[in-house]
């Protein structure tokens, strides 16, 4: 199996968020600043790297009736590992993460890395997938944190980037774009962007409107 | 009794589980598509939330809080780090527990959210609503007034969700935007009105 091709294509071709719409919630929410979707992309992605590994090093024990609660338990213990570490050296941005590190048990793109890829291939190729589906997610979380925090505080990671009016800059920052409406504008948009570039994306209507045709009479 | 009515009214509306929290969305982008299965997952939601949530106070309060095991005489025992393993492992049971009861004793029911019952253990909002009563310290009627809030303020927006998505099927939307893209706009729009709550008190 090509390394390189199970590494990067989550990234732009397959992506988990914009494609396969998994593990969305955590992507709106943690996204207002920087720094703390930094952290919580960090930790989804050694989350779904290291679960798809135990995963994938164990699918041979695990009986199918069983599996899901078998995988749910390997991830719990993963995000417990991290929700630990993360209280233990960066109290601040765990306060901010709040539930949301708790909630990557629950984020649907490890539970379907290991469903999908985990339970049918050795253990190497599964933490590339779940390395590279992390960095999928990881990209968006950014792209999306990049717009919210610079245009609706001035700051990129903290840093003052635009100085604001309110401290005797120029920049008057948009509001709206921290609080939580806006999350779903961007990745609206950022899905539209990703499958103008790509068009086998692009989804089929359901009902196409047909073009206006003036009615011809009958018998004429 | 006030309290708990204003608890309810700000978990429904304010506090919006899908609208302002974003949880559960997954399913809640998934199965949007027509008002009677969103209905039915709706339905499904509400009943787990209200059953697990009040459950999880026990066990935290009885079980893993600072301190809480004092009445099996180790008042020195912290287990709150196994909060999140019990938990999940508290919903899935329960949601397989309600599975079987539901199909041994009302099948129509069954068989109408069949589908859905599974998919609840991974929603987000489910295991999300246990953790902010956790960190919100509920106590145990606040916490069930909360769960069942927090499940009727999901299934409103799943619902309404869905009405929009039918009618929107027939609008011209265009390529890159169809289904997911415009879904989310949509969203948004929903989400920009429902924080015009913001700030109701009762």
């Amino acid at each position: 199996m090509d390394v390189k091709d199970t590494l990067f294509r989550p990234v732009f071709r397959d992506n988990p968020i914009a494609l396969q719409i998994l593990g969305i919630c955590s992507a709106l929410a943690v996204t207002s600043s920087m720094q703390v979707s930094l952290v919580m992309a960090v930790a989804l992605t050694l989350v779904t790297a290291f679960s798809s590994f135990f995963i994938s090093a164990i699918r041979h024990y695990i009986p199918s009736s069983i599996r899901i609660i078998v995988q749910m338990t390997v991830i719990a213990s993963l995000v417990i590992v991290v929700d630990q570490i993360l209280k233990a050296y960066a109290y601040d941005t765990s306060k901010q993460l709040s539930v949301f590190v708790g909630l990557i048990i629950t984020n649907c793109i490890v539970m379907g890395r290991a469903e999908a890829f985990a339970m049918k291939n050795p253990p190497v190729p599964s933490f590339l997938d779940g390395f590279g589906n992390g960095l999928g997610y990881s990209f968006i979380l950014m792209a999306v944190a990049f717009v919210r925090e610079l245009l609706g505080s001035g700051k990129l990671f903290g840093m003052e980037v635009l100085p604001l009016v309110t401290e005797g800059g120029w920049y008057a920052p948009n509001g709206l774009l921290l609080l939580p409406p806006s999350a779903f504008f961007l990745i609206g948009l950022l899905i539209w962007a990703i499958r103008s570039l790509q068009k086998d994306q692009v989804e089929e209507p359901e009902f196409r409107i047909a073009k206006h045709t003036p009615a011809i009479e009958e018998g004429a | 009794m006030e309290h708990y009515l204003s608890l309810f009214v700000r978990a429904v509306f304010i506090e919006n589980m899908a609208l302002s929290f974003f949880l559960g969305m997954c399913t809640f982008l998934a199965v949007s598509k027509k008002i009677q299965a969103a209905f039915g997952l709706g339905v499904a939601v509400v009943v787990v939330l209200t059953i697990t949530v009040p459950v999880n106070n026990l066990i935290y309060q009885y079980l893993l809080a600072d301190g809480a095991l004092a009445w099996a005489g180790l008042p020195d025992v912290d287990l709150s780090f196994l909060g999140l393993l019990s938990y999940i492992g508290v919903i899935a049971a329960l949601v397989q527990i309600l599975e079987m009861f539901l199909d041994r004793y009302v099948p129509a029911l069954y068989a109408a959210l069949g589908v859905f019952l599974p998919l609840i253990t991974v929603n987000c909002a489910i295991l999300g609503a246990s953790l902010l009563m956790v960190e919100r310290d509920y106590t145990f009627g606040e916490s069930a007034v909360f769960g069942a809030g927090a499940g009727v303020g999901w299934a409103l927006a799943i619902v309404a969700l869905a009405g929009i998505r039918e009618k929107l099927k027939y609008s011209d939307v265009p390529d890159g935007l169809q289904g997911l893209g415009i879904t989310f706009i949509t969203v948004g729009l929903m989400s920009l009105g429902f924080m015009s709550f913001g700030g109701i008190d009762i």
